[in-house]
């Protein structure tokens, strides 16, 4: 990805405003946007329109108003297709998020192709809806589950990496971005080291990616890219699962009944084509153009804009923080990391520090940001996490700064 | 949208009884012999607590702690210890009852002064998030009461 240096964008974009929470809330400082992303004007405003002027079952009636719910369902689908650079947009599937997606993945190819003796590698870094749907998965098949180590500063070890790769490993999944340390993870090095050892299909979590800078799925590498819309200043409960066309059809449904069928018989029956054949029952028609409408949002600022703003806040932010005494972030450099600062202060418990900074407006996660196997190698029972997104600004970094020393006070450490 | 905290509320939360407990946590480690035990966990935050109870007839001559979490989970704790080391198991359940009633903000006649150092911890009840912090090391309790019971 080439950039522009941080200090050609302000650090501000002056987004604020088209946030009806943050304008509701004006002293209100949101640094979770690692866990969910707040929802600008125009995203609710396209929910209530879907609502108000196109609302029918998609895909059922012989009727205008039908059409038009299929249709704007359709173009949501071939929008957000578009914005992740996915030239088929059938093999976008709608899901309710990254965690469906990944599930659908080891639930439809995993149970199907992997067999005992066989192994799937994850990585120690990832979040559990990347870990555990895996780990299930090797259980049932009897097949080996192995967690690729990681870096001390956090990223995924590659040497340790290739040491897993054999030609038993029939799933190697990943995520593209770590939600708990920021790792922005060189996924053309993994896909070339898994490509060139194995034959195993590579799987994606990009819950952290799609967000926060520009993703290209035809040209990633990878067979299968999960993402969630609510981080990505989408509603809730849509997302999606992009995956090559081969593999998709030659994959059982995942889930079965209303509009995933082709013909039903008596005694069997037969699948619908993708998209459909994986989206059984009433789909999220709404929330998928709501999320069409934040894609929109997005494109306008620009991707790389969306990145450079959160570089230019990331590093303001690190020298900040990397100034207060007792205070350790961990991860990789800052220019290695999306925008997330994940922190401990001196004995200070991150419940205490997320309460105290709570105090002072400012919204922060602390915990283990379901990662445990990262902490556990961290060796912390958990961290307090700010994120960053398109409508932080300085004034964010000064409160939390300003709450952090707060929690110092409280716990009666010396002024710094 | 909920108040913000106001600086006396987190005064309050955050005394200096509280950080006391927390850093020179009371009857913390491992009992040489325990009549019963249990562990609780915080799925959400990854606190835990384990607790090893001694009994003397209807009595808790002692009881020790371990584990990690935050500081009103481990003040709460160690606090907890101090106050029911020696005592029956009725008068137990009667200070439990009382102490979660504070957790909760309900209305209680019983004598406050019986919570001894646990009122530190009143505090908590404006801060609904934190209440299940407080609460860890008596779920810890009453489960290894339980098991004595049985
Ligand atoms: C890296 C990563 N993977 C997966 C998820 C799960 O996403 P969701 O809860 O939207 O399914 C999250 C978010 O919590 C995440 O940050």
């Amino acid at each position: 990805m080439k950039l522009r240096p941080d200090s050609e964008f302000p650090a501000d974009l002056k987004l604020r405003a088209d946030f009806p929470l943050l304008v509701n809330n004006p002293d209100l400082h949101y640094l979770d946007s690692a866990a969910t992303s707040q929802k600008p004007r125009v995203v609710l405003d396209a929910l209530r329109d879907f609502y108000e002027t196109a609302n029918a079952n998609p895909h059922r009636g012989a009727y205008a108003l039908s059409v038009r719910a299929t249709e704007c369902y359709h173009q949501a689908r071939v929008r957000i297709a578009e914005f992740l650079g996915v030239v088929d947009s059938d093999c976008l599937i709608f899901t309710r998020g990254t965690t469906e997606g990944l599930n659908l993945v080891a639930s439809a190819w995993g149970m199907a192709n992997v067999a005992s003796g066989d192994e799937i590698v994850v990585t120690a870094m990832d979040h559990h809806a990347n870990f555990v749907p895996w780990q299930v998965l090797a259980m049932r098949r009897g097949a080996k589950f192995r967690v690729c180590e990681l870096t001390p500063d956090g990223k995924i070890d590659l040497d340790f990496l290739a040491g897993l790769l054999n030609e038993r490993t029939k799933i190697v999944a990943f995520s593209h971005v770590s939600n708990a340390l920021g790792t922005i993870n060189p996924i053309a090095e993994i896909a070339r080291l898994v490509r060139e050892k194995t034959g195993a299909i590579l799987v994606c979590d990009g819950a952290q990616s799609a967000p926060h800078f520009p993703v290209s799925f035809d040209s990633l590498g990878v067979d299968f890219y999960a993402f969630s819309g609510h981080k990505m200043l989408g509603p809730m409960g849509i997302g999606g699962l992009i995956g090559k066309r081969e593999m998709l059809e030659a994959m059982s449904p995942y889930q079965t009944g209303g509009d995933m069928i082709e013909f039903v018989h008596d005694d069997r029956t037969t699948w619908n084509v993708l998209p459909h054949k994986f989206e059984a029952g009433t789909p999220n028609a709404a929330n998928a153009v709501g999320l069409a409408a934040a894609v929109e949002y997005l494109d306008n600022i620009g991707m790389d804009r969306v990145r450079s703003h959160e570089r230019a806040l990331m590093s303001a932010a690190q020298k900040r923080l990397e100034a207060i005494d007792g205070l350790r972030i961990y991860g990789p450099p800052a220019s290695e990391r999306s925008g997330v600062l994940s922190f401990t202060l001196g004995d200070v418990h991150p419940h205490d520090l997320a309460t105290i900074l709570d105090g002072e407006g400012v919204c922060i996660r602390a915990g283990h940001h379901c990662a445990q196997p990262l902490m556990r190698r961290l060796d912390v029972p958990a961290t307090a996490r700010a994120s960053f997104y398109v409508y932080n600004d300085e004034s964010d970094i000064e409160a939390l700064v300003a709450g952090i020393l707060k929690a110092r006070e409280i716990f009666g450490y010396a002024p710094v | 949208m909920a108040q913000p905290r106001s600086a006396a509320e987190i005064g309050a939360l955050y005394q200096e009884l509280i950080l006391d407990h927390y850093r020179r946590p009371r009857n913390k480690g491992t009992l040489e012999k325990a009549d019963a035990s249990a562990e609780v966990k915080n799925p959400l935050c990854g606190d835990e607590i384990g607790l090893q109870v001694a009994f003397d007839g209807d009595c808790v001559c002692d009881l020790k702690f371990s584990g990690r979490g935050c500081a009103i989970s481990q003040a709460s704790a160690s606090m907890m210890t101090q106050l029911v080391k020696g005592k029956k198991t009725e008068e137990i359940d009667a200070i439990w009852k009382q102490f979660r009633d504070l957790m909760i903000g309900a209305e209680s006649d019983a004598d406050e002064a019986q919570l001894g150092p646990l009122r530190a911890l009143s505090g908590v009840a404006r801060f609904p998030a934190r209440v299940k912090c407080a609460l860890l090391a008596w779920n810890a309790l009453e489960s290894a009461l339980a098991l004595r019971s049985v």
